[in-house]
């Protein structure tokens, strides 16, 4: 059983000693960064918005209030997460949920314009084939008859008005 | 008896035909989600909540309901032959489960968890019938000074309960409180954060965030996870669990149910929590301790009964104060909104229909559960058997086209695959998107109430502290908020000396720490 800590193809899980290593103090750094700057973005759009009185608060009063929290928490996350020590390195393995998404916003441009089939079947070839190692033949046959499913229950049964070709 | 017409009219819709196959529709879905590991109950309730539209309020929560207790039983099962928790909830059963299998006795591990949850579950919707109308009752003189604390201290608590990192979960929670603002200002009319953008005027909808942060951001998370393949397990034998064995677990059930239930109930409570509080007091009241991860019965009983005792007892200050207790919740009351039923005090008198209908499909979802743990485990476990590779394209599939048809618009789908995205990073980076998802889910009534309040009190933030409920909502909103950073300051104090507290919240720590 202890082997499966150094070996990352065993079956690993939720338990700590599988657990992949942590993101560590750069990636802290640069989530800070950011909440801090969407904190900063909203105390600016807040206070443009008007802030009124406590007693009649304006459309503003809020979103400040939320964005300075923002922005102190983001602070105080940069102190205390200094070390790192949550979170997750990205690996090589995360080029396939880069891949993954980018086939999702294809399918997002394409499905207004030639509808949901053809964009749906090449999608789940890609995820089959190329991101989940499947063969040609599985990943071919699985991704028709998945195609033909999601046809069958949102165009015939629920009738939905999902684009479609046919 | 007015209430106990309601109950037995509860029951009579709950034998409905279309209810009753919603209700094991949830229970097989939850039942199966539980087994994969990867999905979780929160994600396959977003990715399915456009299909609740078109049926009746009362039907949609029997099933979504019935899938979130139904990934309790279902979690257990890879916990136990793999090794590999299938759900949150069921991390701590991996100790004793799994060493129970090695021995050759899984079938009395996954018998006894069944028994136990089922037990836990029955009690706790005892509990939940009895509780849930006094709540109701006593909330129903909420005002909005009441109702504004009661959502901040929500929010606060399921942050800082939440595993992983507390400042960061605040922060979650804080972009959940400013995505709520998007949109037309309810009191002056102001267009906020729009950016003159139409699609953005009338805010931004549950729906797709929800879909995204957990559905579709899990989905991304779990392609790249993927590597770390599974095995497939071995047959199970007999599930039936002897009288011996029930006997030795019937103390750690008993505790576990009633532990369950009121850590269910706690805002930032849940199954989770309750799972690991529930191991922690076995361990610690059992006589000989160093038993535990070597295949100690109670080790199983005990937390398999108490998540799902609190997986039900979470209902509780949902539907009775209209405030979510965890992220799956935020999801229940996002489906309850899109019906156009807002949870609240109001909800056991105006819709003893949806309250008691629910409430009692739980009994039959978790017999159903029970006969589909028992004599028919062997056939979810060849479940595991399909592929996360074939199974990833199906559910973002689904996924996708259901953002689609909210309101047969590209601009949700494109959402949904943006904050897809988001959720993907939060996870990467060590945020829980759970606080965020409940935030923006409380958003509008914090900042409602909050506002209301002002205008109540001419602007004198010291009203809240004329009344008592929201005064004492907010002092313990100041303890929680003020406890851990006095508890940390004073643990680097005494780091040097090596020696912890042995308060309750630290053996918790420690218990997390260990599995």
């Amino acid at each position: 059983m202890e082997s499966t800590a150094v070996d990352p193809a065993g079956p690993a899980g939720a338990l700590a000693d599988d657990a992949p290593p942590s993101a560590g103090p750069v990636a802290n750094l640069a989530a800070c960064v950011v909440t801090t700057g969407v904190g900063v973005a909203g105390v600016v759009g807040a206070t443009a918005l008007g802030l009124g009185t406590p007693a009649q608060p304006g459309a503003g009063l809020w979103p400040l209030a939320i964005s300075v929290a923002m922005v102190v928490l983001s602070l105080a996350q940069l102190l205390v997460g200094r070390r790192g020590g949550d979170g997750e390195k990205f690996s090589r393995y995360s080029w396939l949920s880069l891949a993954g998404l980018a086939t999702l916003l294809g399918l997002v441009a394409l499905l207004p314009v030639i509808g949901f089939e053809i964009p749906a079947l090449l999608l789940s070839l890609v995820w089959m084939r190329f991101l989940g190692g499947e063969s040609w033949r599985s990943a071919v046959l699985y991704s028709v008859l998945v195609v033909g499913v999601l046809y069958g229950v949102f165009v015939g049964a629920l009738g939905t008005n999902v684009p479609h070709l046919l | 008896m007015e209430s106990l017409q309601n109950v037995l009219a509860g029951f009579a819709v709950v034998l409905e035909p279309t209810n009753l196959l919603y209700c094991l529709v949830g229970v097989v879905i939850g039942m199966l989600i539980g087994v994969l590991p990867g999905l979780g109950p929160a994600a396959t309730i977003a990715i399915l909540l456009p299909l609740t539209y078109g049926v009746e309020p009362v039907t949609a929560i029997i099933m979504l309901a019935g899938i979130f207790y139904g990934a309790q039983y279902g979690g257990t099962i890879t916990s136990v032959l793999l090794r590999l928790p299938g759900e949150a909830s069921s991390v701590v059963t991996v100790l004793d489960g799994h060493a129970l299998a090695r021995q050759g006795r899984a079938g009395t591990a996954l018998g006894v968890a069944a028994v136990g949850s089922f037990i836990g579950g029955t009690v706790a919707i005892i509990g939940l019938t009895f509780l849930a109308p006094l709540v109701a009752g006593f909330a129903l003189d909420f005002g909005p000074p009441e109702y504004a604390a009661l959502a901040l201290l929500g929010i606060l608590l399921v942050s800082t309960i939440a595993s992983g990192a507390r400042v960061k979960a605040l922060i979650a929670a804080t972009i959940g409180l400013l995505l709520a603002t998007v949109g037309r200002d309810a009191f002056t009319g102001a267009e906020r954060f729009t950016f003159d953008n139409l699609s953005l005027a009338d805010g931004i909808d549950f729906v797709p965030v929800a879909m995204g942060l957990f559905g579709l951001g899990e989905i991304l998370y779990n392609l790249e996870e993927r590597h770390r393949a599974v095995q497939a397990p071995g047959k199970v034998a007999n599930a039936w669990p002897s009288r011996k064995d029930l006997r030795e677990s019937s103390g750690a059930v008993t505790r576990g149910s009633v532990l369950g239930f009121f850590l269910g109930i706690l805002p930032g409570g849940g199954a989770t929590i309750a799972s690991m509080a529930a191991y922690a007091a076995e361990k610690r009241r059992a006589k000989d301790p160093s038993r535990f991860g070597k295949g100690a019965i109670e080790g199983v009983a005990g937390p398999e009964t108490a998540n799902n005792a609190a997986a039900t007892s979470s209902f509780i200050p949902l539907l009775t104060l209209g405030i979510p207790a965890n992220a799956t919740m935020a999801l229940m009351f996002g489906a309850l909104l899109i019906q156009g039923i807002t949870p609240g005090p109001q909800l056991v008198t105006e819709h003893p229909e949806l309250f008691w209908g629910v409430v009692n499909s739980m009994y039959i979802g978790n017999v159903l559960l029970l006969i589909m743990s028992i004599p028919l485990v062997g056939l979810f476990v060849r479940i595991l058997r399909v592929r996360a590779a074939i199974l990833a394209p199906v559910t973002a599939l689904i996924t996708m086209i259901g953002a689609f048809t909210i309101n047969n618009s590209v601009f949700d789908v494109l959402l949904v695959v943006v904050f897809g995205a988001i959720g993907y990073l939060m996870k990467k980076f060590g945020f829980e998107p759970g606080p965020l998802v409940l935030a923006f889910v409380l958003g509008s009534l914090l900042e409602d109430s909050l506002r209301r309040s002002l205008l109540m009190f001419d602007g004198s933030a010291a009203g809240f502290f004329t009344r008592p409920i929201s005064a004492t909502l907010l002092v313990a909103f100041v303890v929680v908020a003020v406890l851990p950073l006095v508890r940390s300051v004073r643990g680097r104090r005494t780091a040097g000396s090596g020696s912890g507290s042995a308060s309750g919240g630290s053996v918790q720590n420690r218990e997390e720490e260990s599995v």
